[in-house]
């Protein structure tokens, strides 16, 4: 029982880490119809900007805040000599394009940061009491600030003026361009706030695990998954998927190792694939 | 204001217009008639930049259209009412209105006074004004078309085929915007197959087949003798 | 106007209805095309005319009627068994396989008629598939061409090839949409000799809205309003019709 506690409490904190992550992912991918393989890697380079920063200011939050901007400045520049070039081709070249720059990301990484291992410390000391349990404040933080920036973003996307223009370039570029929106504009901006949520999600989750060249590529994994599970383009499908495969596997870990309790994720994918490809909390195409 | 020399497309290797010369003057409603599969919204798109341009010029103001981003011509002055309506379904009728609105120089004042004015036009959009676009009827969303390029203030509209597919009471209301268009100087570039009403609101009317235009006369001329239409536009 | 025996009507349609929901594309469809004819279909936009069309290629199945093909009712048949009934259809969307040559556009079609995709033969040993390719290149003006790759071809060849294609599958019945869209004068023209040289072996119905070409090729018209048959007569009769012009020009 304890356990099952325990575990529901790492699947919903993990799964609002992973939200934030796939909802960049999905922005993009619903504006763009890019397959951004170096999402990642974005996140990544992030935790290693937020971990240097806080190496010399001590302030978590701020390490959080240069994190989010350095990347978005970082994803803005990759977007426009990367991957705005590319538009109108074959989906494949944005495919490899984005493989290529995560492959880039991460040896610079290793050359800037050297192999071992980062560490950011936790920005909130000391344990909860739930029952007789105790559980890491610094989580439970974690949760409630990846879910008011994902509600910030949602926020944004329904009432602000440059919200209205990604919604409109996302359902019809042509026309949203005879409108006088700036589409290209839209698209940099786009990829820069998915950069920065992506950083904001690596130092968020540094005090996890410890940041690593390689740690993006289990959460460009996962967020794929949960991009397709929860509908590609859909950011509030994506959220629900997000909490909902990690839950899963976090509950998986309880029989097996926790490396082996991504099959789960596997499984939810093949399964919304063969059964509901349009996403599983997508209402039913007519 | 808005000259087409000369202009030669292509639809890949399709090669869709044949020079093709038309001219709308500052606050004219020209018409630009034809059947089905002639080139009349093919040479809407070409002045949109949305079909590849491959001889001639387009000029609007002396300026060549060619170069101009497709995000550009709407701050030109160049509103587009194309055939299919393109509302953006998942938004609201406000906010599609707003994604004309939502322009560089425009202070908040002007924003209301343009919403104000199209919802005169159109009181139903006022009243739906908080509804998705996708659940407006044919003649809303053409309503809804029209004012989204309304609040661009534009000095002309490209308006295709808007009364296809409505029924005769609200053809009879787009007849009369047009009308309300026209007075206040806007121009307007209408392609259309209704013959009455496209003679009755237009000036001048071009007359196109197979990708070029055939005929060009004064809609005067067109009434007095009616078989060049029933050459062009009927069996 | 039918003094025709009924045998020798190729295709006899009898109240072809489809409704989508609500929307009625098509209310009560008949009309009977004698083998050997060409057959024009006109109307304005939204008249049910691609419609039809996918009625009769299997492509939509209707909500209720019959479509009788030489006497069989081929109506909701999916398209591959219309296929085999020998109904070929061409499209408005150009269906070449643009890597590979124009002969080969037209061998595979033949094949797919005369050998049941033998897997085990080469297929230089099909001379009679390759003969027939050939005898059709001919047919549409693209014998010197037979070695070029088709996306090289211009578009009027292209769609010429289409109908090629088409031709290649040996109909009794072509189903031809829009054949003359997006051509030049001189390929609608080129395309028209090229309908006039095939329709002696076929029965043909042709979509269009170039009013020269229809009306110069159809020996019968049907004219479709709404979903529903308007009038039906030879060319100059429907030109003639003061209904017609209304529903064209909308006065």
């Amino acid at each position: 029982m304890d356990q099952i506690l325990i575990q529901t409490l790492h699947g919903l904190v993990n799964g609002m880490v992973l939200a934030m992550v796939a909802s960049g992912l999905t922005l993009i991918f619903g504006i763009m119809d890019i397959v951004n393989f170096a999402h990642g890697d974005l996140l990544m380079l992030g935790a290693f900007v937020g971990a240097s920063v806080l190496g010399v200011t001590g302030n978590y939050w701020l390490a959080l805040l240069a994190a989010a901007v350095v990347i978005a400045v970082l994803g803005a520049a990759l977007q426009v000599t990367t991957l705005r070039p590319l538009i109108g081709r074959d989906p494949l070249t944005t495919i490899l394009a984005t493989f290529g720059v995560s492959l880039v990301l991460q040896k610079y990484a290793l050359w800037q940061w050297g192999p071992s291992v980062r560490q950011i410390s936790e920005p909130v000391r000391g344990d909860f009491t739930l029952f007789h349990l105790q559980y890491p404040w610094y989580r439970i933080v974690t949760a409630i600030l990846a879910g008011l920036i994902i509600a910030a973003l949602w926020l944004f996307l329904k009432y602000g003026k440059f919200g209205i223009w990604i919604r409109a370039t996302t359902q019809d570029r042509v026309m949203a361009q005879a409108m006088g929106i700036p589409v290209p504009l839209v698209y940099t901006a786009v990829f820069a706030i998915g950069s920065a949520m992506a950083a904001a999600s690596g130092v968020l989750f540094g005090p996890f695990a410890g940041v690593t060249q390689t740690m993006g590529f289990d959460f460009t994994l996962r967020a794929f998954i949960v991009v397709v599970v929860g509908g590609m383009g859909n950011l509030g499908g994506s959220i629900l998927a997000s909490i909902f495969v990690s839950l899963l596997e976090a509950y998986a870990a309880i029989v097996v190792s926790p490396a082996q309790a991504v099959i789960v994720s596997f499984i939810v994918l093949v399964l919304t694939m063969l059964f509901r490809p349009t996403g599983l909390f997508v209402p039913t195409p007519k | 204001m808005l000259v087409l020399d000369n202009v030669d497309a292509h639809y890949g290797k399709s090669h869709v217009l044949h020079g093709v010369s038309i001219e709308v003057r500052a606050g004219e409603v020209v018409g630009l008639l034809g059947r089905n599969g002639v080139g009349k919204t093919t040479t809407l798109k070409a002045i949109m930049g949305m079909a590849r341009r491959t001889g001639g010029r387009i000029t609007f103001e002396g300026r060549d259209l060619h170069g101009v981003p497709p995000h550009g011509l709407a701050g030109l002055g160049i509103a587009w009412v194309p055939e299919e309506r393109r509302i953006f379904r998942l938004l609201t009728v406000l906010e599609n209105l707003r994604t004309g609105l939502d322009r560089p120089g425009v202070t908040p004042a002007r924003r209301e006074e343009l919403l104000e004015k199209v919802y005169a036009y159109f009181p139903i959009l006022k009243e739906r004004r908080n509804q998705a676009g996708g659940t407006l009827s044919g003649g809303e969303q053409q309503m809804l078309a029209i004012a989204r390029a309304m609040v661009l203030e534009p000095k002309i509209i490209l308006l295709d085929e808007p009364t296809e597919g409505l029924m005769p009471r609200m053809v009879a209301q787009i007849q009369e915007i047009v009308h309300a268009l026209h007075r206040e100087g806007v121009a307007i570039l209408l392609v259309e197959q209704n013959v009455p009403l496209t003679l009755d609101a237009a000036g001048r009317v071009y007359i196109m087949e197979k990708g070029t235009v055939r005929h060009h006369a004064s809609s005067a001329e067109l009434r007095a003798d009616q078989r060049v239409i029933h050459e062009y536009l009927g069996v | 106007m039918s003094t025709l025996t009924s045998a020798a009507q190729i295709l006899k349609v009898e109240a072809l209805t489809v409704r989508f929901g609500g929307l009625a594309a098509l209310t009560n469809v008949s009309l009977a095309v004698p083998a050997g004819e060409i057959r024009g279909i006109i109307g304005p936009n939204g008249a049910g005319k691609s419609t039809f069309f996918n009625c009769l290629t299997g492509v939509l199945r209707p909500t209720s009627g019959r479509i009788l093909f030489n006497g069989e009712n081929i109506a909701g048949l999916p398209p591959h068994r219309v296929s085999r009934k020998a109904i070929a259809r061409s499209y408005q969307i150009t269906n070449i396989l643009p890597g590979a040559t124009v002969l080969e556009n037209v061998r595979i079609a033949s094949q797919s008629r005369r050998h049941n995709w033998s897997m085990l033969r080469h297929h230089r040993a099909f001379t009679d598939v390759i003969d027939r390719a050939r005898a059709v290149l001919a047919d549409v003006g693209l014998a010197q061409k037979e070695d070029e790759i088709a996306s090289n071809l211009s578009h009027g060849e292209q769609r010429n090839l289409e109908i090629g294609i088409a031709l290649a599958t040996e109909p009794k019945l072509l189903c031809l949409d829009e054949p003359t869209a997006g051509m030049s004068v001189t390929e609608t023209q080129a395309t028209v000799e090229l309908i006039r040289r095939i329709a002696r072996d076929l029965t043909i119905l042709i979509v269009e809205h170039d009013m020269e070409v229809v009306m110069g090729l159809a020996q019968t018209i049907t004219v479709l309003n709404y979903g529903e048959v308007l009038a039906e007569g030879p060319p100059a009769e429907i030109q003639a019709n003061p209904r017609v012009q209304e529903v064209y020009l909308k006065t």
